[in-house]
């Protein structure tokens, strides 16, 4: 006979909803639940009493309708004539762009900064301190304006450049830094492949594109050959001497694309009032670049710093002692280590920098809190859609960035064991 | 033997080091010079700080302080700082468009800040001085705003007699039973008693300061109260929301974490219009409350995300045992949560704390782009005077100035904070 | 305090604070008018060095206020940009805005709000620098123009130049003090707003003599106070208030004599009817019968307050024009007192 091991079972009681730590939980959650939903409702309640007493319904149904203002700095056409949904795709591709080009030069400066203020250098350490705790500990809205106004009080106007007395020079003949912004030369193909139109949307040049193509194709050659170096590296002992290969495989191709297409740049000219022609990147967008830039990269700077010192001495010394130059221990062990220390915060002040793109309405660079946040919702009055779309934009932005980051994390921590 | 041409009969007495490794020359061979990159950095550095100084020095050296408008400053010293209108402007830079005869209230209440923060901050201090920094909020909100001292004194009976009443349930019936009859007791008095008892006594007794509506508060005063609100506020919220996503209860955590990655995800500025354009819509129709108050409510629900990551980074930094420890005596959640672990996780992420508020410190600025009257907003109206039209520099700098002093001032605090605590625990 | 009890209430419980009353009851019962306005527009709407509010639009506010609560001083002002204006005004944070604001179809329709009048005609101008050597707006293909973002203005600006077939790269910028800054910098040609507003932008310049107005104007730009659609008694009383300093000016009642007319009827019926010496119009609105006289012994008839913040006179110097009574060949002209 075996003795069974269960215990009673007990009737259910009421009482055990509370009591008993089996039910307790559930119990808990369907109330939470409960006074979730209940908020819920009650918020949306009030919302549709609240819009009826405005007279306002809730649709959007006005992101087809005309927008009838124009925006200057747009990366695919638009008019006035266009709807507030193309407004609205006009400045998601301002941010990105604004975000995209600010990560690219922030991390730049980070990386410079914060390697500097570990030099042995005391006067280069003391600067960049100065950078980094004067950009840390004032706010960016500050420095967007303070920027704003550097550029549009201290740079030429596009008249000083006019004339035989001209008091303004164009860089190298072809570049102009005004007030209104950059004028920089505009890459052009004389034997271009035209442009592809995707479902009468928006256009993507070819041309782009087969460099683009022709540069991947190349770089993935290049990491080929660098494969099948440390093979023989493995099997020989020696590493043969592949760094020309992969340099050439990586720029020809691009390079004969670019030759195939006929490529020339055209300067910017000055008629009219403005300078025509070439690639105008607006006063606003360069405040907004240069301020995002210098704000994140002194966080980043500090990130970077934080990440090297984190990797104990006795790595450098133990590198030291197999015989590893100061160049290779760089390379093979400290930067690896320091990377997994920097990586992960530096993806959150990408995030951040995503985010604080949006200031950019201080200045009218014509984000799309400018756009779909600021004229659209002044001009329809549609408060509620415009803010939910716009927060919508944000939340999809970030949480592909969280999801990179994550991902990394992930790997960097199998790597580890 | 042959003879020894030379035998040293002493010591040489060592001979100086050769100039290049003595003194200033050293120090600026091995700090400046020490290779031609170096030297190449460092003749780069010091002509950019030779150009800023150029640049600077005639300006301030050049600076008016005492002008009636930006003509007349530019009539004086023509290539300086107008600095008058700093000194004309500074009580709105203070205070905003706060009544002038008022202006010791926000002061006494900037003070009483220090006071009540002291204890926090500084754990040498007595710990009954905590008792003032119960009291603080009411105080402050007294002082600034003004009218009946009846109001925040019935909110304060209110609350007392509610955690009378929680801790005494609690005796007889358990904690949880304590929480919410405590909660519930409060609701009732607020809902019922507080309002027509201080009107009552307000009648009765009229005791008050001149009341000041929250439009005319702006300046640095609004800075402070938008951000030291938000962080107080966000506290408890924070603390609840880093336990919820620690939870093993899967629908707490999904919500606490949908909560906190909605925040993070979106930029302050699209809380801020919310606050300004739609919190009206979502509750009752004809609620109407202040625009400061819906800034205040958003920025707080804001930093609450922020605070709750940091307090979770708090909460992991413990070891396990801790949790273990406290399950072994027995404790239930709540208990080891507030007897064990809070008191701990708390204290590694206070330095976490002070770095969000100085975070949120500089955050407030985005008040001003929905016409609130902070130190960056207020430069708007004084530009807009025609005596100033066309100044720049010396605004912005002296706010960017003011925000420098008091974050640097911060963050060197949260720096001390972190070496203290780090030894704290070797 | 009451608010933060009230706000705890709600967010407890969920209760609604009490329906909405009607726009007269709840200003009286609060003791002040809460009036939207600029955030800073020269000789319509600033601050002085104490923090006072004063200026065109302003007086309007003032007006009412005296009006209604016999108080010119018991207003609360409440800044609003061209982005957070409507949005003040439809969910109740002022009971009135008086912010140079076009009366359009769609903002009347659309938007639910009542135009209750206009105190200034307007209509779009640009402003540029005398050295370009441009004399027409026709002559500004290509050219960078700084407007105010949220306005009608930016609409119109549109329009113009597609109509005219010509291109321009528009500057959005939020306020008036910004959008200066950047013409005085030369980092736009051209400078569009209100005509009114360039006058008064363009008088506070150093170098005014430098900068011209060109002659087109394109767009009627009808500026006056609104309400919210719905509540017509409020509107009434902001309306006729309005309507009563025009009809002052038209009536030679001043700030200056108003009170003496006001003691006892005159030969003139209409100013009887108006002060309330001969009937009682004011009961009609819900307000006591003196209620006019207070408005003008406020803040001037309608010419009094031109004169005093935008008139020749002052730094701004805009001539009447349009804005001159029907008597004198401009638009003015309040309907009669009845």
């Amino acid at each position: 006979m075996t003795a069974t091991a269960d215990p009673p079972r007990e009737a259910f009681r009421l009482g055990m909803l509370l009591s008993d730590t089996r039910y307790r939980s559930i119990t808990i959650q369907i109330i939470v639940l409960a006074l979730v939903v209940l908020g819920f409702a009650w918020l949306v309640d009030n919302t549709i009493r609240n819009l009826e007493q405005l007279g306002k319904g809730f649709s959007f149904a006005f992101l087809w309708a005309q927008s009838n203002y124009d925006i200057n700095q747009k990366l695919i056409a638009y008019d006035s004539t266009s709807t507030h949904a193309r407004a609205a795709a006009v400045g998601i591709l301002n941010t990105l762009l604004l975000a995209v080009l600010g990560c690219a030069t922030a991390t730049i400066i980070g990386i410079l900064a914060g390697v500097l203020r570990l030099s042995r250098n005391w006067l280069v350490g003391r600067l960049m301190t100065v950078y980094v705790e004067g950009f840390r500990n004032v706010p960016l809205l500050l420095w967007i304006l303070l920027i704003a106004a550097a550029v549009n009080e201290t740079l030429p106007p596009p008249s000083a450049f006019r004339g035989e007395n001209a008091t303004a020079q164009m860089l190298w003949g072809s570049v102009a830094l005004t007030n209104r912004g950059f004028y920089i030369p505009e890459p052009m193909f004389s034997r271009s492949l035209g442009d592809l139109s995707v479902f009468g949307l928006f256009n993507i040049s070819l041309d782009f594109m087969a460099i683009l193509g022709a540069l991947i194709a190349g770089i993935w050659a290049s990491a080929r050959v660098g494969d099948w170096a440390t093979r023989r590296q493995f099997e020989t002992g020696v590493r043969p001497a592949v760094f020309w290969p992969r340099l050439g495989l990586v720029v020809l191709p691009p390079l004969a694309v670019l030759v195939a297409l006929g490529f020339h740049l055209v300067p910017p000219e000055l008629r009219g009032f403005n300078f025509r022609g070439g690639i105008h990147m607006r006063d606003s967008l360069i405040a907004m670049w240069v301020a995002l830039s210098l704000y994140t990269g002194a966080f980043i700077a500090e990130i970077v710093r934080g990440g090297i010192l984190a990797v104990p001495h006795g790595q450098t010394e133990a590198a030291y002692s197999l015989g590893l130059g100061p160049t290779l221990t760089m390379r093979l062990v400290i930067l690896p280590q320091a990377l997994r220390v920097i990586i992960p915060p530096l993806i959150s002040q990408y995030l951040n920098l995503t985010k604080n793109s949006s200031l950019a309405i201080a200045v009218g660079y014509m984000d799309v809190t400018g756009t779909l946040g600021g004229i659209t919702l002044n001009q329809t009055g549609r408060e509620m859609e415009c803010l939910l779309l716009l927060m919508a934009f944000y939340l999809i932005v970030s949480l592909t960035i969280s999801a990179v980051m994550n991902a990394y994390n992930q790997r960097v921590k199998l790597k580890e064991r | 033997m042959a003879e020894i041409a030379y035998v040293a009969r002493g010591t040489i007495p060592p001979s100086p080091p050769p100039p290049s490794e003595v003194g200033v020359v050293r120090w600026l061979r091995e700090n400046l010079f020490s290779s031609t990159g170096n030297t190449i950095l460092t003749l780069v550095a010091a002509w950019v700080v030779v150009e800023v100084f150029l640049a600077l020095l005639p300006w301030l050296g050049g600076a008016v302080w005492n002008a009636g408008s930006l003509s007349e400053c530019r009539a004086i010293s023509p290539g300086g700082a107008c600095l008058a209108v700093i000194n004309e402007r500074f009580n709105q830079f203070l205070f905003g468009f706060y009544p002038a005869e008022g202006y010791w209230r926000p002061s006494l209440a900037f003070l009483g800040l220090l006071a009540a923060i002291a204890p926090v901050l500084f754990t040498a201090l007595p710990r009954k001085m905590l008792w003032f920094s119960g009291i603080y909020p009411l105080l402050a909100y007294w002082l600034i705003f003004g009218g009946s001292v009846w109001g925040p004194l019935m909110v304060l009976a209110a609350v007392v007699a509610a955690a009378a009443l929680a801790r005494a349930v609690a005796r007889l019936s358990g904690e949880v039973a304590g929480m919410i009859a405590g909660v519930l007791a409060a609701a009732l008095m607020f809902l019922f008693a507080v309002d027509p008892l201080s009107g009552w006594l307000a009648d009765a007794v009229p005791i008050g300061l001149a009341p000041v509506s929250s439009d005319q508060i702006g300046g640095f005063t609004l800075t402070l109260i938008i951000g030291v609100t938000g962080i107080a506020g966000s506290l408890p919220i924070g603390i609840v929301l880093a336990l919820g996503r620690q939870s093993n209860l899967p629908l707490v955590k999904a919500l606490c974490v949908g909560f906190i990655e909605f925040i993070r995800g979106v930029p302050l500025i699209t809380l801020l219009f919310v606050a300004h354009v739609l919190l009206n819509i979502f509750l009752p129709p004809g609620t109407e409350f202040d625009k400061l108050l819906r800034v205040l409510i958003l920025v707080t629900l804001f930093a609450s995300a922020y605070i709750a990551e940091v307090i979770r980074g708090g909460l992991a930094a413990l070891p396990k045992g801790q949790y273990e420890a406290a399950a072994a005596l027995g404790l239930d959640y709540w208990k080891s949560m507030r007897l064990v672990i809070l008191p701990q996780a708390l204290k590694i992420s206070i330095p976490g704390i002070v770095n969000t508020f100085i975070g949120l410190f500089k955050d407030t600025t985005l008040v001003s782009v929905i016409a609130m009257f902070d130190p960056l907003g207020i430069i708007t109206p004084i530009r807009a005077d025609q005596n100033w039209n066309g100044i720049v520099w010396e605004l912005y700098g002296f706010v960017a100035l003011f925000f420098f002093i008091c974050c640097y001032g911060m963050s060197r605090y949260s720096m001390y904070l972190e070496r203290r605590l780090k030894t704290d625990h070797r | 305090m009451r608010k933060i009890t009230v706000l705890a209430a709600t967010a407890a419980i969920g209760l609604g604070a009490a329906a909405q009353a009607a726009t007269l009851e709840e200003v009286k019962a609060r003791g002040q008018l809460n009036c939207g306005v600029a955030t800073g527009v020269p000789g319509f709407a600033f601050t002085d060095a104490s923090g006072e509010w004063d200026g065109f639009d302003v007086a309007v506010c003032r007006a009412v206020a005296a009006a209604v609560l016999g108080d010119p001083k018991a207003v609360k002002f409440v800044p609003t940009t061209g982005k957070t204006r409507f949005t003040a005004l439809a969910s109740g944070e002022v009971d009135m805005l008086s912010r140079n604001t076009t009366w359009t179809f769609s903002r009347d329709v659309d938007l639910k709000f009542d135009f209750v009048g206009i105190n200034y005609y307007d209509g779009q101008g640009f402003m540029v620098r005398k050295d370009l050597g441009v004399t027409s707006a026709k002559e500004l293909d290509g050219a960078t123009v700084c407007i105010q973002t949220g306005t009608t203005t930016e609409l119109n600006l549109a329009d113009f130049f597609r109509i005219n077939n010509m291109s321009y790269e528009p500057v959005p910028i939020e306020t008036n003090a910004e959008a200066q800054q950047k013409y005085l910098a030369n980092a736009c040609d051209v400078y569009t707003t209100d005509a009114s507003g360039l006058a008064a932008t363009r008088a506070t310049f150093e170098d005014a003599a430098n900068h011209i107005i060109l002659p087109e104007i394109i767009s009627k730009e009808p500026l006056g106070p609104l309400v919210r659609h719905g509540d017509n008694e409020w509107g009434d009383i902001v309306r006729w208030t309005l309507n009563a300093l025009i009809a002052a000016e038209e009536l030679g009642i001043t700030s200056a004599n108003v009170m003496e007319m006001a003691k006892a009827p005159t030969s003139n019926p209409e100013i009887n009817r108006m002060l309330g010496t001969e009937g009682n119009l004011g009961a009609m609105m819900g307000l006591d019968k003196d209620w006019a006289a207070r408005a003008i012994a406020a803040v001037g008839n309608y010419g009094e307050i031109f004169e005093r913040y935008i008139g020749e006179k002052t730094p701004i110097g805009l001539p009447r024009g349009l804005n001159a009574q029907w008597t004198q060949g401009g638009l003015m002209y309040s309907p009669p007192f009845r």
